[in-house]
C-alpha cells in the first residue's frame, strides 16, 4: 500500500489580497488560489478593508486551493497563518460582528494622535518599552482612534464586550473561536514590552485601550485550535505576521541572517538571535518568532511603506500600464531614468527617516522626461529606498551582508533586481519559492505539529532560483544615490498641522 | 448579448484557419473548408488585406496570415507579465524535476528566453533571460512552431541550421514533427542543439486559447532519459506545470 501524502496549508492574509497555498513535504508548492479585495479610500490618507469581505475571501480560497488540488481537510495536516501586520480590527464579542472597517497600517489619520504621543511621551519612552518609534503605521493609534470615533466604545471596552485584534487575530477568532495573538504580531502594535512580551500597563495608559479588549499573547509555533468549515479539525498551528513568516520561510532561523520582501512595501528584517537590538538609526526592534515555550528570537526591520503600491498606483491611477509587469516593457524603452527621481512618500516615510509629515515628489523633471522615464523612477524607487534601509543595518548591527536573500511579487522583475544588485554592490539572491510568506506559515505549522522534525530539515529546502551579480561603476552609483537623497528631503515638512481641517 | 456581427465572426474564422497552417492557402480552398460562398470569402480577404491581417502571394494567388496579424501574435502577451504569471509554477517545477526551468515566447522566428529557474543544487548558474535560441532545435521552439505553424517560411527562407547532427533541418521533416508535437501535447530536443544537452517543453496557452509560450526543462541525457527516451514522469511534470500556467491565465483546463 502507497504511503499516503499528506499536506500543509497556509493561509496568507495580505494587504492587496489572500491566499491559501498548499506544500508537500519537500516544500513543493501543490496548490494556489487567491483573492483581491478592494482598498476603501475614505478620503486622502485614509485606508481601509471589510474584515467581512476579508474573511470570505480567505473561506474561498481555502475552498479553492484544496479543490484544485482534489485534497480534502484529512489531507492537511495543520494549518498556518501570515497576515498583513498593524492593521486594526474591533469587533463585538458578543455577536462576532466588526464595529468599523479594518483600518490599514497605511492609514495615516492617527497623525494628530501621534503628535499628541510624541508632544507628552516623547520618542524613547515607546521606543524603550515596545522597540518601536510613534508613528501612525502601528495598531495602537488606530485603536485609539476607533475607541474615540464611535460613542460609547471605550465603556464598552473597559467592559470586555467588544475585541481588538490584528488580522491574525480577526482570523483565529473565525477559525477556532479563541481571541489569541501571536508574539510578532503583538509586536507591532506599540502595545507590547519587547522584554516581558506581554501587554505593558504604561503603554496602554498612555494610548487609553483597556486591557479587557486585548487578545492573549501566544508564540507563533503553538496548536492554537482546531479550524471550522472546509477546514474542519486541521490544527491552526502557527501565527506570524507576514514579514516574519518571509523571514521564516526563508529559513533565516540564525542570528545575523536577513531577507527582503518586496510586495505592497518591503520589508528588510534581520534575526537578531535572543536579544533586542535597539536601533539608533531608524530601524524598528520586533519580535522574529517565538516556537512553543523556547526563548523568543529578535530582528531589526527596515520598513518601506511603498514600493509595490508605486506599480500599481502608476497602473491604476496614471494607467500608463495595463499591469504592473508591464512596467518593466515600458522602463525598458528608455536607457536610464533620464535624471528623474521618484520618492513615494505617500504615507510619510517609514525607515530610517520616519517623518509622518513628508509627500510624496517626483523630481528632476525636465521636457525631456517620458514614461519611460518615469517608469524607471518608479522601479529605482524600490532600489534606493533599500539601500537605505541597508544601510541603516550595516550602522545599527555592524552588519556585513555578502548577499541579500529576496522574495515577493517584485523579484518577477528583473530590471529591478539587476538595479538592486547594482546600487548595493551585492549579489542578490532568489530562493526557490517566491511564496515564502506562505512558505514560512506553512513551516512553522508543519513544526508545530511534528510534520517536519526540526528546522534543519526545512534549510536543506532552500535553493537558489536565481541570483543578479552586481554590475555598476562605483561612481554612477554613488552619484545616483546622492541624486535620491536630494529628492528625499524634498519630500519632508510638506503636511501641516491644519491640513485636516480643511477636509473636514 | 447583444447581437454579433456576421462578418466578423467569418472573418475571424479565416484568420484562425490560417494561423493554424504551415502554407498558404487559395480562395477555394478557404471556401471549402468553411462552409462559405467564393465571392463571400473573397471580399472579406480583400478588406483583411487592406488592413495587413492577410498577405497574398503575388504568384500562386494564395493566402497567409499578414505581418501586422504576427505582429500582434507577438506582442499579445507580455513577456514580463508571462514570467511574473509563472512564477510559482515555474519554482515548483524546478523543485519537482530537479532540473532548470525556461520559459520562452516567439521572436522574430526565434525563441526568447522570459523566465530561467536555475537548477536547484545550489551550483554556479547564470540567467539566461533575454538570450534567444533557435527555435528548430529546441523542445520550447519545436512547441511554439508547432502551434504557430505559418512562422515555418520564415523559419525556412533564413535557412533551417544543422548545430548537431541531430538537429532537423529538412521542411517536410519538421513538419511531420511538429504534428506529432500537437497530438501528443509536448516536445523534446535530444542534443539537437548541443550533443550533450536534452531539453522537455509544453504549450503555455492563453485566455483564447493561444500559445502564448512555452515551458521547460533542460539538463544531460542521463537525467533527462531513459532508454534514449525522454523520462516519462519529467514530461508528465513540465506538462502539469504548463497547464497549471494556463489556467492561471485563464484557458480552459486541459483545453
Ligand atoms: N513584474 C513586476 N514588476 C514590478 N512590480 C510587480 C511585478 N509583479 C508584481 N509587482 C508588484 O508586486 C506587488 C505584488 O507582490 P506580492 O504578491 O508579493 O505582494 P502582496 O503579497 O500582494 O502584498 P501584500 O502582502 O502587502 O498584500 C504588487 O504591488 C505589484 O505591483
Ligand atoms: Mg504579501
Amino acid at each position: 500500500m502507497a504511503l499516503r501524502e499528506r499536506y500543509v496549508a497556509a493561509i496568507d492574509q495580505g494587504t492587496a489580497s489572500s491566499r491559501c497555498l498548499v506544500f508537500d513535504r519537500f516544500a513543493r508548492l501543490v496548490s494556489v488560489a487567491q483573492k483581491e479585495h478592494p482598498h476603501i479610500y475614505v478620503r486622502p490618507g485614509w485606508v481601509e478593508h471589510d474584515p467581512e469581505r476579508i474573511w470570505r475571501n480567505v473561506e474561498e480560497v481555502v475552498a479553492r486551493s484544496l479543490n484544485d488540488a482534489r485534497l480534502e481537510a484529512s489531507d492537511v495536516v495543520a494549518l498556518g497563518i501570515a497576515n498583513q501586520r498593524e492593521t486594526t480590527i474591533v469587533w463585538d464579542r458578543a455577536t462576532g460582528r466588526p464595529l468599523h472597517n479594518a483600518i490599514n497600517w497605511q492609514d495615516t489619520r492617527t497623525e494628530p494622535i501621534v503628535r499628541e504621543l510624541v508632544g507628552e511621551y516623547g520618542h524613547e519612552f515607546f521606543r524603550e518599552r515596545s522597540g518601536l518609534p510613534v508613528a501612525t503605521y502601528f495598531s495602537g493609534p488606530k485603536l485609539r482612534w476607533i475607541l474615540h470615533s464611535i460613542s460609547g466604545l471605550q465603556k464598552r471596552a473597559e467592559r470586555g464586550e467588544v475585541l481588538f485584534g490584528t488580522m491574525d487575530s480577526w482570523l483565529i477568532w473565525r477559525l477556532t473561536g479563541r481571541h489569541l495573538t501571536d508574539v510578532t504580531n503583538a509586536s507591532r502594535t506599540l502595545l507590547m514590552n519587547l522584554h516581558t512580551l506581554d501587554w505593558d500597563g504604561e503603554l496602554l495608559d498612555a494610548l487609553g485601550v483597556p486591557r479587557a479588549m486585548l487578545p492573549e499573547i501566544r508564540p507563533s509555533v503553538e496548536v492554537y485550535g482546531e479550524a471550522g468549515g472546509k477546514l474542519a479539525g486541521v490544527p491552526v498551528a502557527a501565527a506570524l505576521g507576514d514579514q516574519q513568516a518571509a523571514l521564516f520561510g526563508q529559513t533565516c532561523f540564525s542570528a545575523g541572517e536577513a531577507k527582503c520582501t518586496y510586495g505592497t512595501g518591503s520589508f528588510l528584517l534581520l534575526n537578531t538571535g535572543d536579544r533586542p537590538v535597539i536601533s539608533s538609526s531608524g530601524l524598528l526592534t520586533t519580535l522574529c518568532c517565538r516556537v512553543g515555550e523556547e526563548q523568543p528570537s529578535y530582528a531589526l526591520e527596515g520598513s518601506i511603506a511603498v514600493t509595490g503600491a508605486l506599480v500599481q498606483w502608476f497602473r491604476d491611477n496614471l494607467t500608463l500600464i495595463a499591469s504592473a509587469p508591464e512596467i518593466e516593457s515600458l522602463a525598458r524603452t528608455v536607457e536610464d531614468n533620464g535624471g528623474c527621481y521618484f520618492v513615494p512618500a505617500f504615507s510619510g516615510l517609514f525607515a530610517p527617516h520616519w517623518r509622518g509629515d513628508a509627500r510624496g515628489v517626483i523630481a528632476g523633471l525636465t521636457s525631456y522626461i517620458t514614461k519611460g522615464h518615469l517608469a524607471r523612477a518608479v522601479l529605482e524607487a524600490t532600489a534606493w529606498q533599500t539601500r537605505e534601509v541597508v544601510d541603516a543595518m550595516r550602522a545599527d548591527a555592524g552588519l556585513e551582508l555578502s548577499m541579500l536573500r529576496v522574495d515577493g511579487g517584485m523579484t518577477a522583475n528583473n530590471l529591478l533586481m539587476q538595479f538592486q544588485a547594482d546600487v548595493l554592490d551585492l549579489p542578490i539572491v532568489r530562493p526557490n519559492v517566491a511564496e515564502t510568506v506562505s512558505l514560512g506559515a506553512a513551516y512553522a505549522a508543519g513544526l508545530a505539529v511534528g510534520f517536519w522534525p526540526d528546522t534543519d530539515a526545512l534549510r536543506a529546502n532552500w535553493h537558489m532560483a536565481a541570483q543578479w551579480r552586481p554590475n555598476m561603476e562605483s561612481a554612477v552609483r554613488e552619484r545616483g544615490y546622492r541624486k535620491w537623497r536630494k529628492a528625499v528631503a524634498r519630500t519632508v515638512d510638506w503636511v501641516d498641522e491644519d491640513d485636516e481641517d480643511d477636509e473636514t | 448579448m447583444p447581437g454579433r456581427i456576421q462578418s466578423v465572426e467569418r472573418a475571424a474564422a479565416i484568420l484562425k484557419l490560417l494561423s493554424g497552417r504551415s502554407r498558404r492557402v487559395g480562395v477555394v480552398d478557404l471556401a471549402g473548408e468553411l462552409g462559405l460562398p467564393k465571392g463571400t470569402v473573397h471580399g472579406l480577404l480583400r478588406t483583411l488585406q487592406h488592413v495587413g491581417f492577410v498577405e497574398q502571394d503575388p504568384e500562386t494567388g494564395k493566402y497567409q496570415l499578414g505581418a501586422a496579424m504576427l505582429h500582434m501574435g507577438s506582442s499579445y502577451l507580455d513577456g514580463n507579465e508571462l514570467r511574473t504569471r509563472a512564477l510559482n509554477w515555474s519554482d515548483s517545477l524546478a523543485a519537482r524535476s530537479h532540473e532548470a526551468v525556461r520559459i520562452g515566447t516567439l521572436h522574430e522566428g526565434q525563441v526568447l528566453i522570459v523566465h530561467h529557474v536555475f537548477r536547484p543544487d545550489d551550483s554556479l548558474q547564470t540567467l539566461d533571460v533575454g538570450s534567444l535560441l533557435p527555435a528548430h532545435a529546441t523542445a520550447l521552439g519545436k512547441v511554439l512552431l508547432a502551434y504557430h505553424p505559418y512562422v515555418l517560411d520564415q523559419l525556412e527562407a533564413a535557412g533551417l541550421d544543422a548545430f548537431t547532427g541531430a538537429t532537423i533541418c529538412d521542411r517536410d521533416r519538421l513538419e511531420l514533427e511538429l504534428g506529432r508535437i500537437r497530438e501528443r501535447g509536448w516536445a523534446s530536443d535530444i542534443g539537437e542543439l548541443t550533443p550533450s544537452q536534452v531539453s522537455i517543453a509544453a504549450p503555455i496557452k492563453d485566455r483564447s486559447g493561444m500559445t502564448s509560450g512555452a515551458m521547460g526543462i533542460f539538463g544531460p541525457p542521463d537525467r533527462l532519459l531513459v532508454a534514449r527516451q525522454p523520462r516519462g514522469e519529467l514530461v508528465a511534470y513540465v506538462r502539469e506545470a504548463a497547464a497549471a500556467v494556463s489556467r492561471e491565465l485563464g484557458a480552459i483546463p486541459w483545453g
